[in-house]
């Protein structure tokens, strides 16, 4: 008869598989075009504003670009904010489980075996880390391209001081965690609406959906009641992590609202993904 | 282990519309060679998915290697492999890198002897060659291949294989019946569905049949052909005569038909000593141009008990 190999440790085990899910969403080829259209933006911006100057009136933080080139970060978070980076998170997200159901790939998941509930974890700290990598990739190439196309100089901060260069690399590292937060909440939503189906386009295009209708809901008025319990309406506030003192009040609500959309909707898809019957 | 590798006690399962497995007792004796066979839409592959835990029976709880499913599937499922209705792999990796996939999933797999464990398997399945060409390019049998090499990254006790020889060329379909003779001396017990009769005939100790959800017949193939009774098989020119002699000695039903310019006289054999009645009908002056006993192949008892039909079961 047989034995199997080892006692396994669950918590090497649960690593084991995570490295595997990071370095399966890191190296497919079509994740890699798309993370390079992502730094394809900072790239944009700098080269634009480097050869046509600054119009004023453009997006935020483009004014800034040329005293210090960190801010060409800044810029290329804010113009990537309300559609490219939620596109990649809703995309990577709705793949989780519907592409695995899709290409079959689910069931012999399942019967290795993975438990629902480890694969559920193993598949969320994938989306977390993968909301990070994008959001410090568009920070890293735009503060690169930045600096050498525009140098570093001091930052002038939203409320008129100025600080060094490492401080402003912390502050970019704050906002990158405080957008990441944001995204993994997302993530959330795209993992729940990938345990509805099979097919991830049907996912991806559902999260991105309710990731706009979130946005146009706080724009209207008539629904201001709603609007602090929209995670979308919480995003553009990034900009208080670029005042001195850090102004906490919007940063702590947006993170908290993050927190409860992460938690609601993780347990929707651990509920619906637990009993569902795998066919596919 | 003692008891069955596989045993169900009234497991059903009913989708919204439609009852797709109805009340079967499966029972796969620990060491055999299960030959599962049924119809299209008998309920089989529904059957197999409850045993592994991807679908909840409505009733009935299947126990796998003594552990019931699903509640101590993570003790039962890491000594089982399977191959469920086709191979299944991430087409922009290489056969190799799928492997590795697997093999990090699984909680009882070392890292340590991954390498060695993943090379042993393709080695196993004759896929070293193209161990690192990506999934997409594989042929058919290549990709049937590796979802039996994915079962076999570990030592197993159970082996659950829907149509394992699915798309092989005779060459590989040569390879797996040795591979399942070698499991199976190993000590593995293995449930394999196929529609191939002939393919179970040489290599599966027991069958079961399943029909419209039922599990009609199972047990040894020798009690399956013992339960569709043999026929006595007669040439003669005075078929009247010999269906007399035939009824006198006890032989069921026997009836004749014209074949040629002489008649064939069919009747079951029932209990009647086959040495017997050759001897009888010469005492009775019966002309005895051809006499023989034929045991119904496998394809005849599954006809037999399935129905001629050619439509699924539903």
């Amino acid at each position: 008869m047989s034995a199997v190999e080892a006692v396994p440790n669950p918590v090497v085990s649960w690593l084991r598989l995570f490295g595997s899910e990071c370095r399966l969403v890191i190296s497919r080829r079509r994740n890699i075009a798309g993370l390079g259209v992502l730094a394809a933006v900072p790239i944009l911006i700098a080269v634009a504003v480097k050869i046509w100057g600054v119009g004023g009136g453009g997006p935020s933080f483009v004014d800034a670009i040329t005293g210090n080139g960190l801010f060409v970060a800044l810029a290329a978070l804010a113009v990537e904010l309300p559609l490219f980076l939620p596109l990649a998170v809703s995309w990577i997200s709705g793949d989780a489980i519907a592409g695995e159901a899709n290409l079959g790939t689910l069931r012999y998941l399942l019967t290795v075996p993975v438990g629902r509930t480890r694969l559920l974890t193993v598949k969320y700290a994938s989306l977390i880390f993968f909301s990070l990598a994008a959001t410090v990739l568009v920070a890293l190439v735009g503060a690169l391209i930045g600096s050498i196309l525009f140098g570093t100089g001091p930052m002038i901060l939203l409320s008129g001081d100025t600080i060094g260069f490492g401080a402003t690399v912390v502050r970019l590292a704050l906002v990158c965690c405080y957008l990441a937060a944001g995204f993994a909440a997302l993530a959330a939503i795209g993992l729940f609406v990938s345990t509805l189906t099979e097919q991830p386009i049907g996912a991806t295009v559902a999260t991105v959906l309710i990731n706009v209708g979130m946005f146009v809901l706080d724009t209207i008025t008539q629904l201001d009641w709603l609007h602090p319990y929209l995670l979308t309406h919480w995003w553009m506030s990034f900009g208080d992590l670029l005042r001195s003192p850090i102004y906490t009040g919007d940063i702590s609500r947006g993170l908290l609202t993050a927190l409860a959309y992460a938690i609601i909707f993780w347990l929707a898809a651990w509920a619906r993904f637990s009993s569902k019957d795998v066919t596919s | 282990m003692t008891g069955p590798a596989v045993q169900t006690r009234g497991l059903t399962k009913r989708f919204r519309h439609q009852l797709a497995v109805d009340d079967v007792d499966l029972e796969v004796p620990t060491g055999a060679v299960y030959g599962f066979l049924g119809p299209n839409g008998s309920g089989k592959t529904t059957t197999i998915r409850m045993l592994l835990g991807l679908i909840r029976p409505t009733a009935g709880v299947p126990t796998v290697l003594g552990e019931p499913i699903p509640e101590r599937i993570s003790h039962a499922l890491p000594r089982v492999g399977s191959l469920v209705e086709g191979p299944a792999f991430h087409p922009y990796l290489s056969g190799r890198k799928n492997l590795q996939r697997l093999d990090a999933a699984d909680p009882y797999a070392s890292r340590r002897s991954a390498a060695r464990r993943i090379d042993a398997a393709l080695e196993r399945v004759g896929l070293m060659p193209a161990a690192d060409k990506t999934y997409r390019a594989y042929s058919l049998g290549m990709r049937q291949r590796l979802a039996i090499a994915a079962a076999l990254l570990q030592p197993r006790d159970l082996l659950v294989l829907d149509e394992p020889t699915n798309g092989l060329d005779p060459q590989g379909t040569r390879e797996v019946r040795h591979l399942v003779a070698d499991l199976a001396d190993d000590g593995a017990t293995i449930l394999i569905s196929s529609h191939l009769l002939s393919e179970v005939e040489q290599i599966c100790s027991h069958v079961g049949v399943m029909h419209a959800g039922k599990l009609l017949a199972q047990g040894t193939i020798e009690e399956l052909r013992a339960q569709t009774a043999p026929t006595v098989r007669l040439e003669t020119t005075d078929p009247a005569a010999a269906i007399k002699i035939m009824k006198e000695l006890g032989l069921g039903r026997p009836h004749s038909e014209r074949s040629g310019d002489h008649h064939l006289v069919v009747a079951a054999l029932g209990k009647v000593e086959t040495a017997k009645i050759v001897p009888a009908l010469v005492a009775d002056g019966v002309p005895v141009l051809g006499f023989a006993v034929a045991t119904q192949s496998l394809e005849d008892v599954f006809v037999g008990l399935t129905g001629e039909g050619f439509d699924v079961s539903g």
